[in-house]
This record gives C-alpha cells, structure tokens and sequence, in this order.
C-alpha cells in the first residue's frame, strides 16, 4: 500500500496529465449524468472514485479533491489533516510527528509537486478550509457538476 | 523605548496610520526596535494571582508575552483567559490560537472576544498533535490548519465578515502572525511556506527554537530572495537549554525541536551545564541579530523563566531601553518619548 503511494508520488507528473484526460472524458459525460442524475449516480461512482483513488493515493474520500495541488499525494492522509503544506513538527528524517512510522505526507507531496509540470506553483496557492459536508462525496462528480452548471 | 501616548493599564494605544492594532508590539517592531518576547506557560490553576507572578518575572525585559494554547497539547488555563488579564493590567499579550482542540466556529469567537478584552496580537498556529499531551485520547479537531486560520482572521479584520459571509458589526483590530520552522523538513520548501502564510495575512512570525544558525542564515537569505522581508517581522525563537539532558529529551520528545549535536555535545562537556546552556543562548541570540531580516527574538525558558531577563540583559539587544510593564513610568516622565 505504502509502496504502491510512494510509486504514485514518483509519478505525480504522469498520474496528473493521465487524470486531466480522464476528467475531461468525465465530465464530456454530462449529459448522461444529468439524464441518470447527479444525485443517483453519487454511489456507483463514489464506489469507483474511492476504490482507485485509494489503492493509487491511500485517497480519504475528502468530497474536494486537491491531488494536483498537493504533488498527488494525499493530504488527508495527514494526522492533522493539513490541507496547505507540513507543520512545524516534522522530524528530521522527514517522517510525521504524530505517527513516527510513517513519511510525513507533506515531504512527500513536495518530491511529488517538483517532479510535476507546474507542482511547485499549485502547492503554494493557498487551499481553502475543508466543507465537511462534502465529505464521503465525489469530487468527479462535483467537477462535472460545476461543468453542467447543477452546482 | 516611552512611546508619548503610553496608554493607561488595561486601555488599548491610539492606532497610528499604517498600523493595523492598538498594541505595543506592532510599535516596537514598526519602530525598527530590536524586540523581544517571551511566552508565559499557564498555570495548571483557576487563580489569577498566578499569571501575574508568572509574567512578573519578564517585567522590563520583554515587548510582548505570548499565552500559549495548550502547548504540547498539555492542558492549562486557556490562552484567552490569560490574555484578558493581562491586558487589564497593560501588558501586551500574544493570543496563541491552535488549531487542534476547536472548530472555526469556535476559533472566530475567540478572536472576537480576545479583541474586545484588548488583544491586540493573536498568533495561528496548527498545533502539537494530541499524542504529545497529556490526553492522547482527545479528539484532534483540526477543522482549520495555520493558513486558513490566517486568512480567516485576516478577512475578519479587514473585510469585517465570518468565513460565513456573515458580517460583524465592529472588526478585530488585531495583529496577526503565525510560526514557522526554519528548521524542519522540507527545508526547501519552508520559505516559500512562509510566503504562503504572508500571502495569507501573516505579518510577524516567531519561530521554533533556534539551535543551528548556518540553517538560519540560509531561510533568512531566501526569504529575501522572495522579498518577504518589506512584508513580514521574523522573530527568531530562542531559549536557554538547562542540560545535555534536557537537549536530549527535548529534540526526541518535542515537536519540532532541532538541536545539532555540537550544541548538545558542548552542554554535556561543561562543568555547569545549566551555565553553559545560557551562555550558548547569549551568544546565539548576538549572532541572529547580526543576520539580516531578524526583528527580534522570541526566548522561551520553560522552567527557567528566570533567566529571560539574564539572558537578555547579557546579550545587550535592548540598547538601553526598557520595555513597559506595569509600573515603569511611575517615578519619570516620558524624556525620551518617540511616535
């Protein structure tokens, strides 16, 4: 699990141009959504979205995706559940204050971030605070949404 | 230094133009003073007899006092309660404000009232994770990290709203500032982090512990690489270290803490070692100020509280002034009053 996430970081560039077309065929999906319902279609594609997300990303199903700002790497992961970078604890090993065993999600973010075409730049916008309501929801289905205007 | 409008205890400053707070800290620093602070531990205590015996101590050493908010997720006193009564008084507390143990509903309120109680400074901080404390089995919140932290209370003084949209009647006319380590991985990124919380409304940081200078000496050219210094108030954080023990304990034990060997190495070879350590905190304060950028240093003495004012009084940074507290101006005039 954590190999095939370290392999992810490592391919941070690939796995993001590789979802850029995806979302593009995601979301040229729209008018069968729309005919299927948004709302319908949240369980099957949640069921999908979680289970590739999280076998490439250890993904923690947020609702708000953030992969591509974030070096493709999960920040969710994190024990405190940073969303703009590490805090000041990580250990001099790079490895997370809270669990000691684990690389610090945010170490990893920033390899991934510099092997992407424009890593560094996204990962120093500043990400807004989580909506917890979105929560367990799709984020391919949120982008679609905002596309099709339902949202 | 005696500004000409000192202000009576426990009633905020006139806001200069340019200035955002009431406070004398944001002074000191515009003023282009070397500054110092200190943080005050709270006390385990309902009594607030024992916060002023602990910010006594630092009496005509330091500019501002930070109240720390269940620091090693320790529980204590809250830092907003220890703020209020101090400025009753007239001293110019810093309102730490984790992340860790409330939501952004309750973090908004808690600026809102610190303000209205004469806070003048709050400091965003993410916060020690709840393993570290003394209840590991707390729910961390975390709903908030240190930059929307930030941004929320920067939109809270200057755009007058809740994250909500909601507005507010009268704003917090607060400084606003943040932590950074200089010291921990990814050492790369850290500078650019810190332009992310300048971008996000930081305008002074106080930084953990300062052991190694050369990794000091390298953030602090970068940041001016980045033209982060005209924008923000780097406030180096220091502290006397009581033993090659205690150094041991607090670089495995403490959050964030980087002691290089040498330091430890120099404390364990010294015949008084508690000597030895404020010796070492002297002389790295008289190198941090020597370095461009550094407005200040932020000497937390756990436990040595005492040796604040021998530090400082040793280092020489005041040049001869002597920062307010209580009763300083009691027997003189203000002589050498300055805006």
């Amino acid at each position: 699990m954590a190999s095939l996430k370290r392999w992810s970081t490592r391919h941070a560039n690939g796995l993001e141009a590789l979802y850029r077309r995806f979302e593009a065929g995601f979301v040229a999906l729209n008018p069968l959504w729309r005919r299927f319902g948004f709302e319908r279609a949240e369980g099957p594609v949640v069921a999908v979205e979680q289970a590739a997300k999280g076998l490439l990303f250890d993904c923690r199903m947020c609702g708000q995706c953030a992969l591509s700002a974030t070096g493709m790497t999960c920040s969710m992961v994190c024990p405190k559940n940073l969303r703009n970078g590490p805090c000041g604890g990580v250990r001099q090993d790079g490895h997370c204050e809270v669990d000691p065993d684990m690389v610090c999600v945010w170490t990893e973010a920033w390899t991934g971030a510099q092997t992407m075409r424009d890593g560094v730049a996204r990962i120093c916008e500043a990400q807004p605070p989580l909506d917890w309501r979105l929560a367990g929801r799709s984020s391919w289905l949120a982008v679609a949404r905002r596309a099709a205007g339902t949202n | 230094m005696i500004f000409a409008d000192e202000p009576e205890p426990g009633l905020p400053l006139p806001i200069r133009p340019g200035h955002v707070s009431p406070g004398r800290l944001e002074r000191v620093l515009r003023a282009g003073a070397f500054t110092v602070t200190t943080e005050l531990a709270p006390p385990d205590s309902a009594d607030p007899e024992e916060v002023y015996r602990r910010a006594r101590i630092f009496d005509g050493y330091v500019d501002a006092i930070n109240a720390t908010d269940g620091s090693g997720a320790h529980c204590h006193m809250s830092s907003v309660a220890v703020c209020a009564l101090l400025t009753r008084v007239g001293y110019s507390p810093v309102m730490q404000i984790s992340c860790r143990d409330r939501n952004r509903i309750a973090i908004q309120g808690e600026i809102l009232g610190g303000a209205a109680m004469g806070v003048a400074n709050i400091l965003c901080l993410t916060g020690d994770g709840v393993q570290s404390g003394d209840h590991p089995q707390a729910k961390p919140v975390f709903d908030l990290d240190s930059i929307s932290l930030l941004s929320i209370a920067r939109v809270l003084r200057d755009e007058a709203h809740f994250e909500s949209g909601r507005k507010l009647t009268a704003a917090p006319k607060i400084f606003i500032g943040a932590a950074e380590n200089p010291f921990a991985p990814p050492l790369d990124w850290r500078p650019l982090r810190l332009a992310k919380k300048v971008a996000a409304g930081a305008q002074f940081v106080q930084t953990q512990y300062c052991f190694d200078v050369p990794r000091l000496r390298s953030f602090m050219a970068r940041i001016d690489d980045l033209g982060l210094l005209d924008k923000v108030f780097v406030v180096v954080g220091v502290g006397p270290l009581g033993s090659a023990k205690t150094a041991q304990w607090m670089r495995t034990h403490v959050p964030g803490v980087h002691i290089p060997d040498s330091i430890v190495d120099r404390l364990s070879g010294a015949q008084n070692q508690r000597r030895e350590g404020r010796d070492i905190c002297v002389e790295l304060i008289q190198q941090i100020r020597k370095i461009k950028g550094t407005s200040g240093v932020h000497v937390m003495a756990y436990r040595q509280e005492e040796a604040v004012a021998e530090v400082i009084d040793r280092c020489g940074v005041l040049a001869g002034r002597t920062p307010w507290y209580p009763d300083r101006d009691r027997s003189r005039q203000p002589k050498e009053a300055m805006q």
